[in-house]
């Protein structure tokens, strides 16, 4: 750690100093992403009612739904900096780090609907598990981007992983149409859409649905928060990989000098 | 409440896993961010 450090100082020049990836605007919608997740949870528990044909097991949608749809954003948001990334090469590593974190916060969501939907699959249908449609493709969505992750992960060179990676992120985002339309494709035991149904007819309370829109809100904040602090986390992991890279050729030059 | 075992573990859950990964990059980040020079920060 400490031959790191020395590394990175004399290679990057100048002061190591400020310990931080926040700024103001982290901060500012860290904060509101806090207060309005805990009014999601008062609403979710205290507030709305329980659901004619569901009952109580409805307040699991107010995390399980908003989950699915920030993986569904983080994926999509992945496709678009890849996309970015792989038109302008040499100047966007940027784009690359945001595709990345983008990426691990949507597996996280991801899981989280699928762990979610589980439980209430147990409550509603009797069980924890189905090979229907849409949960099958849900589940092929998120192994295909643990799989993303671990393609990144292999290639240390960061051009190199950039463009490997973006072939894979434009190739797995089609997915998302197939798991979003599988209910309707397929016979499937899992609901059509009660809010982004084809007929546009929205089949839910009012309070319901201003909490599980708070939800949203709320899960959008924490996914901008969490990639935001991510890419930059990804940039100084890369910059302590070129600072090491830097001193170890250094040192392999002074040791052919002697 | 109905069921309130499973509603608590689902909230339980998504809350703790969102609130660990945001700890975990802060603690990295803070790690990471102490060794590098603040010239390779352009967010400062």
């Amino acid at each position: 750690m400490t031959s790191t450090t020395g590394s990175a100082t004399s290679a990057g020049n100048t002061s190591a100093g400020t310990a931080t990836t926040g700024t103001l605007f982290t901060r500012i919608i860290g904060a509101a992403a806090i207060i309005i997740t805990a009014w999601v949870v008062v609403s979710a528990f205290f507030i709305t009612p329980a659901d004619v044909q569901q009952g109580d097991s409805v307040r699991i949608m107010y995390a399980h739904v908003p989950a699915a749809w920030i993986a569904y954003l983080a994926f999509i948001t992945t496709a678009v900096a890849s996309g970015i990334s792989l038109v302008r090469r040499h100047r966007t590593l940027g784009f690359d780090r945001v595709a990345g974190a983008s990426a691990e916060v949507g597996v996280l969501f991801m899981g989280l609907a699928l762990i979610t939907g589980s439980l209430w699959g147990r409550l509603t249908w009797g069980t924890f598990w189905q090979w229907d449609p849409r949960l099958t493709t849900t589940l092929f969505l998120f192994v295909t981007y643990v799989g993303y992750l671990a393609v990144r992960s292999i290639d240390t060179n960061p051009q190199r992983r950039a463009r490997r990676s973006a072939v894979l992120a434009l190739l797995a985002v089609l997915e998302i149409p197939l798991v979003h339309f599988s209910v309707v494709l397929w016979r499937s035991l899992h609901q059509e859409a009660s809010v982004l149904n084809p007929d546009g007819d929205v089949r839910l309370d009012d309070v319901m649905l201003f909490t599980l829109f708070s939800g949203v809100v709320a899960f959008t904040l924490i996914f901008v928060w969490l990639v935001m602090h991510r890419q930059r986390l990804a940039a100084l992991q890369d910059a302590q990989l070129g600072a090491g890279l830097e001193a170890a050729i250094a040192m392999r030059r002074a040791e052919t000098v002697a | 409440m109905d069921d309130l075992g499973f509603i608590l573990a689902s909230w339980l859950v998504t809350l703790g896993s969102i609130l660990l990964l945001a700890v975990a990059t802060l603690r990295r980040a803070k790690r990471l961010a102490r060794q590098t020079p603040d010239d390779a920060k352009p967010w400062l």
